[in-house]
């Protein structure tokens, strides 16, 4: 079965919209078979998002927390200020290939949402972005970013008022207009065929980074990065599943403690379930019903994850663990103050599980973080919570 | 009770076979589970079939209902307000049908039924009197797993089809429909709609081509006039939104629900 990571993936939609992925299917295999698009696609990366993203030596912070070597991979230095960019700009193009005047796109913490709208209004592509009320009292910078790209922003006031209710809004409008529009996915879940192609657009930042830390004298031994629909980890573990001795670690959002049942770790505290047109890991109810989320980082706050690290997980090639928001709001402070970089606060706990991995694998480690996004729209969130 | 001998497929053709006997379109009525409240569920769906139904579905709440517009979006959350679980429906589902003839279908999203555990569900579903499940995030491709479950119990799973249906892969999912054949006739969510899609007839022509079962349209009719426009065209029609905002609008619901659907069955009729 196509679409399929193990038992994970597959396509749990409405019919109308089965010819649509079918056709979305078709397009995204003729685009990347297609020299002239990945000419494309090649050269915005890098005048326009700005890539290669550097990949920096943290000694102050590897210092800090206890191991022999931190590289950090700069996501937050690309257009936008977060990965989100590199699917965007590829799905934008893809959008505008396949004759789609029309984006929407869901937004959790507003960075998907940020970059869909500048990839639209590079590409002169009307874009509306479907945001959780409550993200959008979160993350309000990113919706004033995003009128001033040229999106529309709609408010979502159903169910949580958080990403996966944004999600199901934009599919709920695809439903109604899938004729001219294309639906923007931010993340490595729904389904198929958006977990692979969000993956393979992701891709770049893995390549880089496996590229820049050979230039630098050896493969990482360890590679983790935040999890939460996990289109960055995914991205950046896409150039290691093949290095059999680097160890992938995903950070998933504890919240207020897994045990607290207030977090939004769906590998660690969740079960195999169907959400937003596929089966992976979910947070649920015993009744099948999705619960609802908690993290400090609207970003990582969904009650799902994509099905490649469902089947990551379950085969033990990748491991994830779950890091609260005190740990990730002492990442964010830790990064600030010894390397001068705000990070988002989505990898903020990345940065967080830097400790955990010293205290379980020993000091001997060069690890390789990536560093999503940047943390300027963390601010108001940060100063609340330590101020 | 001899409804357990005779398959859920045998059970919806008569439905449709009886309606079409009168010379009338055979009407199906959507309702939550629960909503607006547990009690009134059971008086709800009696109401539905005093009022001319000929085949019932029973809303089984989902938190994420992304195929549904408002009011189902509403109805829903006010049921798991509600506390209403798969549990809930089956005992509302055996208990209409221990009373009365119609045949009784589950519509809900897939999470819900795979953590009750399909095998289980069918099985449960059987000894409740239903006849099937409609499950509108389950396409065929999706579907074996379900389908496998279903039947030995000897219950069926309604297929939809949309207008974005294509020809050639309406030619290959239509012919293996069971009990009748559900196209959906826009392209959209749920809810209620001032006019019927232009393209109705064209698309029920397309999927007829492909089949001799009944053939019911169901989102977005709302009113006798898009039934009575649907005459001649269909076998039956699915009313979900409109019937809820029926019931939320009035004070006797019971009474207000009876007299919508004996509207809409009046309108049926040749």
């Amino acid at each position: 079965m196509k679409g399929r990571f193990g038992e994970f993936g597959g396509q749990y939609l409405p019919e109308t919209l089965m010819p649509a992925v079918a056709e979305l299917e078709d397009a995204y295999l003729a685009a990347r078979a297609d020299p002239a698009f990945e000419a494309e696609l090649a050269a915005l990366l890098r005048d326009w998002v700005g890539r290669p993203t550097p990949l920096t030596d943290a000694t102050r912070l590897a210092r800090a927390v206890g191991l022999r070597r931190v590289l950090l991979k700069r996501e937050d230095l690309a257009h936008t200020g977060a990965h989100k960019i590199n699917s965007a700009v590829g799905q934008a193009l893809l959008a505008r290939r396949m004759g789609k005047p029309r984006v929407v796109a869901e937004t959790g913490a507003g960075q998907h949402g940020v970059a869909s709208a500048a990839a639209c209004a590079l590409l002169g592509l009307e874009c509306v972005v479907y945001m959780g009320t409550e993200d959008m009292r979160r993350q309000a910078p990113n919706v004033f970013r995003m009128e001033l790209l040229g999106a529309e922003v709609h408010g979502v006031e159903s169910g949580t008022r958080t990403l996966k209710d944004a999600v199901n809004e934009a599919i709920r409008d695809w439903v109604t207009n899938v004729r001219s529009t294309y639906y923007l996915l931010g993340s490595a879940i729904g389904p198929h065929p958006y977990p692979t192609m969000v993956r393979d657009f992701q891709s770049v930042i893995g390549r880089e980074a496996r590229a820049q830390s050979l230039a630098l004298g050896r493969l990482p031994d360890v590679v983790v990065a935040c999890v939460g629909g996990g289109s960055n980890a995914i991205g950046i573990f896409s150039a290691f599943i093949a290095d059999a001795a680097v160890r992938l670690r995903g950070v998933e959002a504890g919240g207020r403690g897994i045990e607290s049942g207030a977090h939004a770790a769906s590998i660690v505290g969740g079960s195999v379930g169907v959400l937003h047109g596929t089966r992976s890991m979910v947070l649920q109810d015993p009744d099948g019903q999705i619960r609802g989320t908690h993290s400090i980082s609207a970003g990582l706050d969904y009650p799902g994850v994509g099905p490649e690290h469902a089947d990551l997980a379950a085969r033990g090639r990748a491991e994830y663990v779950a890091r609260t928001d005190a740990e990730a709001l002492d990442g964010f402070t830790l990064l600030s103050r010894t390397e001068g970089i705000i990070p988002a606060l989505e990898p903020a706990h990345a940065i967080a599980d830097l400790a955990h991995i010293r205290d379980e694998r020993g000091t001997d480690l060069d690890v390789l973080v990536c560093l999503s996004g940047r943390g300027d729209k963390d601010l108001e969130t940060v100063m609340q919570a330590i101020g | 009770m001899t409804v357990a001998s005779v398959t859920g497929a045998e059970r919806i053709a008569r439905a449709f076979a009886r309606a079409k006997d009168e010379r009338r379109l055979a009407i199906i009525i959507y309702l939550t589970v629960g909503y607006p409240d547990r009690a009134s569920s059971a008086a709800l769906l009696r109401a539905a079939l005093d009022g001319g139904a000929d085949m019932l579905e029973l809303g089984v709440p989902f938190s994420d209902p992304l195929a549904d517009g408002a009011t189902v979006q509403q109805a829903s959350a006010a049921a798991l307000a509600n506390g209403v679980t798969v549990a809930d429906c089956l005992v509302e589902a055996r208990s209409v049908v221990a009373e009365r003839e119609a045949p009784v279908l589950f519509m809900g999203y897939m999470n819900p039924f795979l953590r009750y555990g399909l095998d289980r569900f069918a099985t449960d579903a059987r000894d409740a009197g239903a006849v099937g499940v409609i499950v509108p995030d389950l396409p065929a491709e999706e579907s074996a797993p379900f389908d496998a479950a279903l039947a030995p119990a000897g219950l069926v799973r309604i297929d939809l089809y949309a207008p974005t249906t294509p020809d050639a892969r309406l030619a290959r999912l239509v012919p293996r429909s069971r009990g009748f054949v559900y196209c959906v006739s826009l392209t959209g969510v749920t809810g209620a709609r001032r006019a019927l899609a232009s393209d109705v007839a064209s698309f029920v022509t397309r999927v007829r081509a492909h089949t001799v079962l009944p053939v019911a349209l169901g989102f977005g009719i709302s009113e006798p006039a898009h039934v009575a426009a649907l005459r001649g065209l269909v076998d039956g029609v699915v009313i979900g939104s409109a019937a809820i905002d029926a019931v939320t609008a009035a004070a006797d619901k019971p009474a207000a629900l009876r007299a919508f659907v004996r509207g809409l069955a009046e309108a049926g009729r040749s």
